[in-house]
């Protein structure tokens, strides 16, 4: 019914979908581990990161490769004003608290985009050396696509081997394994979260310009969906754990892709509805995730 | 013992005479955009007093309201809308078990009908997702809310898709709207006074100790859940009864975070805060709205609203009305 050719195409859609919530799930995950937070503001990095980079890439006309590095600081700064203005003054009381204020932030964040820059959609033009198209027996692919794909494993990869070797990546771990007795053992709370915070917005925002440069187009509302459905990523690998929301980000981008593509075009309405079944799904039959270790419940 | 019992039921029904002969003086002297307000208002407050009972007393932080409210709306419009445009409208006539094809139902069964099946789909998402915890269940709600706008968009045949039914009967009216507020808070009230509610809280408070003391936590948790859906559907369908058109997108995430605003602002886990909230919130939003209109910046109100949100949880997040509780 399908060509081979067609099924390889769409995978690498899928693949590609998967790359850009893995990246979100990243910083996700470790901020949840920590704080306990589902962190909708990361979403609101999105749309800052598509936006910036518009602006000052195609408007200023500053190059490409330096608005790229410009937008990594951004993100990195907009994560420590969230964590400095907001999260930090709630840590300690109610989780719920911090859910609530960081939904508050998302919106405040996407409504001043909506004022500013005005509601309509905007066309995210890349560069041509970015838009070059390869034809082979089976795919066809953009530059675009190898830069995503490759961007992503080294900034997995990084962040993979920050996490394991470098120390403040250890003490990370040790905080969201156990954050008081973290604490008693010297290691500073605030800075480790704080660093958590800076790496997952720099990381969110270079992916608003990923996802501007793969599908052309940004609007001031494209981080909700996509920031709750990196949350599913992570819910679907395991909370807290690094691999697992690798794995889920690109489980539900092919989850997203493969349905819309191999089903009649009735169903690609559905497509939203799909992936929040899976994350209801995989919520009821293990709520760990699948690479995630069962909380237990302390008294 | 049995005077203690009766005084507060007296004060309700004082409060609900009082209730409406201020409401009949009302809605003689207003003007009918005065009257749309106060009946947004009712509405609203009917949406963020169901809320409450999960997410201040219970303490499940459910982002899934605006979804109940959805089906209640689109369940008693298709139930009540008239025989003479469904042919052009291309919706369908009501089959034999519900009246046949050539009755139309009444408002007050098609409502509370709504508000049924509002809580029917509470009761079957619920059973799963509130076996998890917390922030779990705000993202499973949240998906829940993603599926349900998605069938309304989908599901032509009963919704006629993103188009949206229009031309709905007008129904509600501004003693409709309080008389169901009424009985809302009369409900939550009682509940939130007795063995249920004091296990709710309990659960809110520690689902551990709660546990232990013998509280089968489930049990309270879906309880408190369907009883939201049922008065959400009703404000659902008192909603669509008043703005007499409902699109899918009206029902969407907005609209949920409408509530929580209201909720939060007005103090979670409180009698008079979700109502306080809701009046408070919306006659903030129509001072602003000439503004927003006037300076062309769409989107305003909602920083507003996110605005105040974050103050709230900063500085006083007990809400308006709420009490500071001493720090565990």
């Amino acid at each position: 019914m399908f060509s081979t050719g067609y099924f390889l195409q769409q995978t690498l859609n899928g693949v590609i979908l998967g790359c850009i919530y893995a990246l979100l799930a990243l910083g996700m995950t470790v901020v949840y581990g920590i704080l306990r937070l589902i962190n909708f503001a990361h979403g609101a990095l999105i749309t800052l990161g598509a936006f910036f980079v518009y602006f000052i890439s195609f408007r200023l006309g500053v190059p490409l490769i330096g608005s790229i590095f410009l937008v990594l600081g951004f993100g990195a700064l907009m994560g420590l004003v969230l964590d400095v203005v907001a999260y930090r003054k709630l840590r300690g009381g109610p989780e719920v608290a911090l859910l609530i204020t960081s939904l508050g932030f998302y919106i405040f964040i996407e409504n001043f985009m909506k004022m500013i820059v005005s509601p309509q959609p905007y066309a995210f033009k890349t560069p041509t050396y970015l838009n070059a198209l390869f034809r082979t027996q089976f795919i066809t692919y953009r530059t675009i696509d190898i830069f995503i794909i490759i961007s992503s494993i080294i900034i997995m990869f990084a962040f993979h081997l920050f996490v394991k070797r470098s120390k403040i990546g250890i003490a990370m771990r040790a905080t969201a394994e156990n954050l008081e007795v973290a604490n008693m053992m010297g290691i500073e709370i605030n800075k480790v979260i704080t660093v958590a915070f800076i790496l997952g917005s720099a990381i969110a925002a270079f992916t608003g310009f990923l996802w501007g440069a793969k599908y052309g187009q940004i609007s001031y509302d494209m981080g909700f969906l996509t920031g709750v459905k990196a949350f599913v990523a992570v819910v679907v690998g395991g909370v807290g754990s690094i691999p697992g929301a690798m794995l889920g980000g690109f489980l539900l981008g092919l989850a997203e892709i493969l349905p819309l593509a191999l089903l009649p075009t009735s169903f690609a309405e559905y497509r939203d509805g799909i992936v929040f079944a899976i994350l209801i799904f995989i919520l009821i039959i293990r709520p760990s995730g699948i690479m995630g270790v069962k909380e237990e419940v302390r008294v | 013992m049995s005077n203690k019992r009766i005084i507060p039921e007296m004060w309700f029904v004082v409060g609900g005479l009082v209730l409406f002969i201020v409401l009949y003086v009302l809605n003689q002297n207003l003007n009918r955009y005065l009257i749309h307000i106060v009946i947004l208002m009712g509405i609203y407050s009917i949406a963020t007093v169901s809320l409450n009972l999960t997410n201040g007393y219970t303490g499940l932080f459910s982002l899934g309201h605006a979804a109940f409210m959805a089906i209640g709306a689109y369940t008693s419009t298709l139930l009540t809308f008239p025989l003479a445009l469904r042919e052009s409208y291309e919706l369908p006539l009501l089959p034999a078990i519900f009246g046949g094809p050539e009755r139309v139902w009444p408002f007050l069964p098609a409502l509370i009908s709504g508000g049924i099946l509002a809580a029917v789909a509470a009761l079957i998402i619920g059973a799963p997702v509130l076996r998890l915890r917390g922030h779990y269940l705000s993202v499973a709600s949240l998906g829940f809310m993603v599926i349900v706008t998605t069938f309304a968009k989908t599901l032509r045949d009963l919704t006629r898709g993103s188009m949206g039914i229009n031309a709905i009967p007008l129904y509600t009216n501004i003693y409709w709207t309080y008389l169901w507020l009424f009985i809302t808070v009369y409900v939550v009230w009682r509940i939130v006074h007795s063995r249920f509610g004091r296990a709710m809280m309990a659960i809110r408070d520690d689902e551990t100790a709660a546990q232990v003391l013998g509280v089968y936590p489930m049990k309270y948790k879906l309880m408190s859940f369907v009883i939201g859906a049922f008065f959400a559907g009703v404000a659902g369908g008192l909603y669509a009864h008043f703005t007499k058109a409902i699109r899918p997108y009206e029902f969407s995430f907005v609209l949920t975070f409408q509530i929580v605003v209201m909720l939060v602002v007005g103090g979670v886990g409180t009698m008079s805060g979700p109502i306080v909230g809701a009046f408070s919130l919306l006659m903030l939003r129509y001072a602003l709205k000439p503004l927003e209109e006037h300076l062309k910046l769409y989107g305003f109100i909602e920083l507003v609203y996110a605005a105040l949100l974050i103050i709230i949880m900063l500085w006083k997040p007990e809400g308006i009305m709420g009490k500071r509780q001493l720090k565990r």
